[in-house]
């Protein structure tokens, strides 16, 4: 059996009316079932892109998917038409959004929001429905009577417990969340990704996890993506990237970034620099201007990814050297 | 609920108080002499200081207000100053044809102008979005007095198929609700549009698409409901103005409604005409913002939660 899901050089684009941006440029990623994959890099790296061409949830007119394929189970999502699509969105693929306090529908109860996903894309009865909701509210740790409730009488990581129970509610294979965390404060975070990863496992969903956060990824994931400038520079298991000695220049400056309790050091070292202009199509790799070790060749060719190890792939020239 | 709606009502009282004192006050200090003009031509200082008698004009003005005002909370609104017969039944009789012509008005804004504006956001700047925005500047800029003389002219000139003016059948007000409507319904449009647009690109929207709902459902359960806050917003200030331009409109078609009654008053300094039509506008926008500001609280919960107790 093939991996869940399945990326095949993937590009996206938005026409804007300043011309048109490069947002992602040729993604590679799989994921298997059972199996959470993290997609690590800052904003505007093109993650939150990938997620939603997965979805084919794009806005309207702007966003396209020039070219690639993405397979679910099998099946090329790209061909797919709107009401096919349709039964796959909070069905078999469904989304957790970055901000909790603005993804619910402040005028229904958060009950019906559940109930919702159930009556879209099962044949159960009200009863059962309402059964339904009362277990994914207890799933996710708020109590059954408060469905009737509405959105705003909850607190913000209430509320991402709330869309979590939406996106589970159809029990999908697959989770794409896009930093489910960013927007709650730190204890919270910790609970809501403890419960996460629980639900998933008691659900048997995949999960795509969309993150800046390294701390995040080292707790709750198998494998791990590092985008920037709308390609994958490295992947990875966890073991990988975290311990591994060979990296992408870009990778490791995002671990000198963060500020570590042991290491004993008075300033971070952030990358210099800014990621390149999305509309503008780079020659080369998208790091060259911002990387230490950028060679003449870095300027003119754009590096494959190459295996360093069986589950480690990186794409730099650097690597591809060490290869020979 | 009950106790804010009971509150929001007695809050209601103290402002057509207001009202009538300041309409009141106004016309007590027109500097016409009233009393030579109800009189006409054959007045004679004895006939004019007979009539102010009569009237109470020679009273401190203090007293006239509350005289008046006794009389009208006792359900007696005074006898007219220029025809001398009492205004209750005329006036009551009024009512009707003003309240066909608002209520017919506000149904054909809110027929037209909702749908339109939603398909119009739905398919920002496609041909009929274009096509609705442009006709809704060109008729927002039509006067009411010069659409209601021109629709007369083909309708009821030219091709003769509806009465030019007066009221008492349905094919009278036609044409006074095409001209009232037209400028409002433009108005609506473009709320409408813009507070749809402001909708479709929030969150709760795209977490409605991921579910797997059908455009149809998305925007009727998640994204109209959202919008209907403003929408009713607009509708208020519409049925306002409605009140208002009915004047004009109902002056324009000779429609025997309460515009044309205080038009009338306001050319023969008929104070009690006047005060009372003044009085029954204020009131009905008064009621009509109550209702506004209770419907509000049955499609938001948290204006629920936030003003109503218990």
């Amino acid at each position: 059996m093939g991996p869940l899901l399945e990326i095949r050089d993937l590009h996206v684009e938005y026409k804007t009316h300043d011309g048109t941006v490069y947002a992602v440029n040729g993604v590679d990623l799989s994921l298997g079932r059972g199996e959470t994959l993290g997609l690590v890099g800052e904003t505007g790296a093109g993650k939150t892109t990938t997620a939603l061409s997965i979805l084919r949830l794009l806005p309207d007119r702007i966003g396209q998917i020039r070219s690639g394929k993405i397979l679910l189970d099998g099946a090329d999502i790209t061909a797919m038409s709107e009401p096919q699509m349709r039964e796959i969105r909070g069905n078999r693929v469904s989304m957790i959004f970055q901000d909790p306090m603005t993804s619910l529908n402040p005028i229904l109860p958060v009950g019906r929001q559940i109930e919702e996903a159930l009556l879209l894309h099962t044949q159960l009865s009200k009863e059962d429905r309402a059964k339904r909701v009362d277990e994914m509210l207890t799933a996710v740790g708020l109590q059954a009577s408060r469905k009737d409730e509405y959105p705003h009488q909850f607190s913000g990581g209430m509320k991402q417990r709330i869309v979590i129970a939406i996106a589970l509610a159809c029990n999908p294979e697959l989770l794409l969340a896009d930093e489910p965390t960013t927007a709650l404060d730190v204890t919270i975070q910790a609970q809501v990704l403890q419960m996460m990863n629980e639900l998933k496992k008691q659900f048997d969903t995949s999960m795509l996890l969309i993150t800046h956060d390294l701390g995040v990824v080292a707790q709750t994931c198998d494998k791990v993506a590092i985008m920037y400038g709308g390609h994958i520079v490295e992947s990875g298991t966890v073991q990988d990237i975290y311990e591994a000695r060979e990296h992408h220049p870009y990778t490791t400056g995002l671990f000198r970034s963060i500020p570590e309790m042991n290491r004993d050091s008075d300033r971070l070292a952030p990358i210099p620099g800014l990621m390149p202009d999305p509309m503008l199509r780079q020659e080369g790799c998208s790091f060259h201007d911002r990387c230490p070790h950028c060679m003449e060749r870095c300027r003119r060719e754009k590096p494959d990814s190459r295996a360093v190890s069986p589950t480690h792939s990186i794409a730099c020239f650097r690597h591809e050297r060490k290869d020979r | 609920m009950l106790k804010y709606i009971s509150r929001r009502v007695l809050i209601l009282i103290p402002v057509l108080l207001g009202v009538s004192f300041l309409v009141f006050a106004i016309l007590a200090m027109m500097p016409a002499d009233v009393a030579a003009v109800q009189l006409g031509v054959s007045a004679t200082p004895e006939g004019i200081e007979k009539w102010n008698e009569e009237h109470g004009l020679n009273d401190p003005f203090l007293k006239r207000y509350f005289d008046y005002m006794g009389g009208l909370l006792t359900g007696d609104p005074g006898v007219s100053w220029s025809s001398n017969t009492p205004i209750k039944t005329e006036f009551v009789q009024r009512i009707p044809s003003t309240m066909a012509l608002t209520a017919g008005t506000i149904v054909l804004v809110i027929l037209l102008g909702v749908p339109v504006g939603v398909i119009s956001a739905i398919r920002q700047y496609s041909i009929f979005d274009n096509i609705s925005r442009l006709l809704a500047m060109l008729l927002t800029s039509l006067p009411a007095f010069w659409l209601g003389l021109l629709l007369m002219l083909k309708f009821a000139l030219e091709l003769d198929v509806l009465p030019a003016t007066g009221g008492g059948s349905f094919a009278h007000y036609i044409l006074p609700w095409i001209t009232l409507s037209t400028a409002m319904a433009a108005q609506m449009i473009r709320m409408t549009r813009s507070t749809m647009l402001e909708v479709i690109r929030a969150d709760y929207v795209q977490t409605a698409r991921a579910k797997g709902a059908r455009p149809v459902r998305v925007v009727m359960v998640h994204e109209l409901r959202n919008a209907l806050l403003p929408i009713i917003t607009v509708v208020g200030i519409i049925l306002g103005q409605t009140l208002g331009g009915a004047i004009v409109t109902e002056t324009i078609f000779a429609l025997p409604g309460v515009g044309t009654y205080l038009l009338q008053g306001i050319f023969k300094y008929d104070m009690p005409v006047v005060m009372i039509s003044v009085l029954f506008i204020a009131a009905v926008i008064g009621v009509i913002n109550l209702l506004i500001d209770i419907l509000y609280m049955y499609i938001d919960p948290r204006l629920r939660s936030q003003f109503v107790k218990g």
